[in-house]
């Protein structure tokens, strides 16, 4: 089910937008104030990969963010119609590594495969990419 | 308008960076001419202030590792303070409170600092 949908435009300024808008989603939803920041996070590095990424920062392009809700799971699917991204840039950086030799960049997917359950990129038949990230509520039972 | 503020001022000699807001790819850059200015007047010694940070991404993050190297090759440190416990848990995810020296109070950092001089 499709709960709602934020239409913004390719530029850095709207990640506030962003964040608010999956932040109050995630909140409607019935997740606990620590998932709604881990979520508003992961998607805020989807967005800001996409700009700079795909987009290459041109500012005029457009991304839709929409919410799906179904039973204990939580979707953000982000599409947007630049550039597929570069496999190197969707690996993991090999974090050991990172630690000792510290430098910028590559750390917002390993972030959001950290904060989410699953992230996954496709590409609809019009050509359209999308990344898809996924949260289960925790069904544990106290 | 910007939801980030930076501000420096001096405590015991040592350069102390206030952040305040949300530190995200939009608002990175200003942290990043900061560290900027400080690395070309040769300011190595830097305590972070982030007690009223409520929010840091990777671009965020970035900045802190694209300068790390530089001042620790100049016997200097980047040490963070004040975080809370919800932009701790985002170093932590990433494992890099093995990276950085992150204390509870900018005293303690500054102390750091004048002890090994």
């Amino acid at each position: 089910m499709i709960t709602s949908i934020l239409n913004i435009s390719s530029n850095t300024e709207k990640l506030s937008v962003v964040r608010e808008f999956v932040s109050d989603a995630a909140r409607n939803f019935g997740f606990d104030d620590e998932t709604v920041s881990k979520i508003s996070l992961a998607v805020d590095e989807a967005c800001t990969n996409i700009i700079k990424h795909a987009y290459e920062y041109a500012p005029n392009k457009e991304l839709e963010i929409k919410v799906l809700t179904n039973k204990q799971q939580f979707e953000v699917i982000i599409t947007h119609q630049g550039k597929l991204l570069d496999p190197k840039l969707i690996k993991s950086p090999d974090m050991k590594e990172y630690l000792v030799h510290p430098r910028r960049g590559g750390l917002g997917i390993h972030l959001m495969r950290l904060l989410m359950d699953s992230v996954e990129y496709k590409i609809r038949d019009d050509k359209k990419c999308e990344v898809h990230l996924m949260k289960k509520m925790s069904t544990a039972v106290g | 308008m910007s939801n980030f503020k930076v501000a420096i001022r001096e405590n015991q000699k040592i350069q102390v960076v206030d952040l305040k807001g949300y530190l995200d790819a939009h608002t990175a850059p200003e942290l990043e001419k900061l560290f900027q200015t400080l690395i070309d007047k040769k300011v190595f010694n830097i305590v972070v202030n982030c007690k009223d940070l409520n929010y840091i991404s990777s671009a965020g993050l970035g900045v802190f590792m694209a300068y790390i190297e530089d001042v620790r090759k100049n016997n200097g440190d980047i040490k963070l303070s004040n975080m809370s416990s919800k932009i701790y848990n985002v170093f932590d995810l990433l494992g890099f409170p093995l990276l950085y020296d992150i204390t509870s109070d900018e005293a303690e950092a500054i102390q750091k600092f004048c002890s090994i001089k």
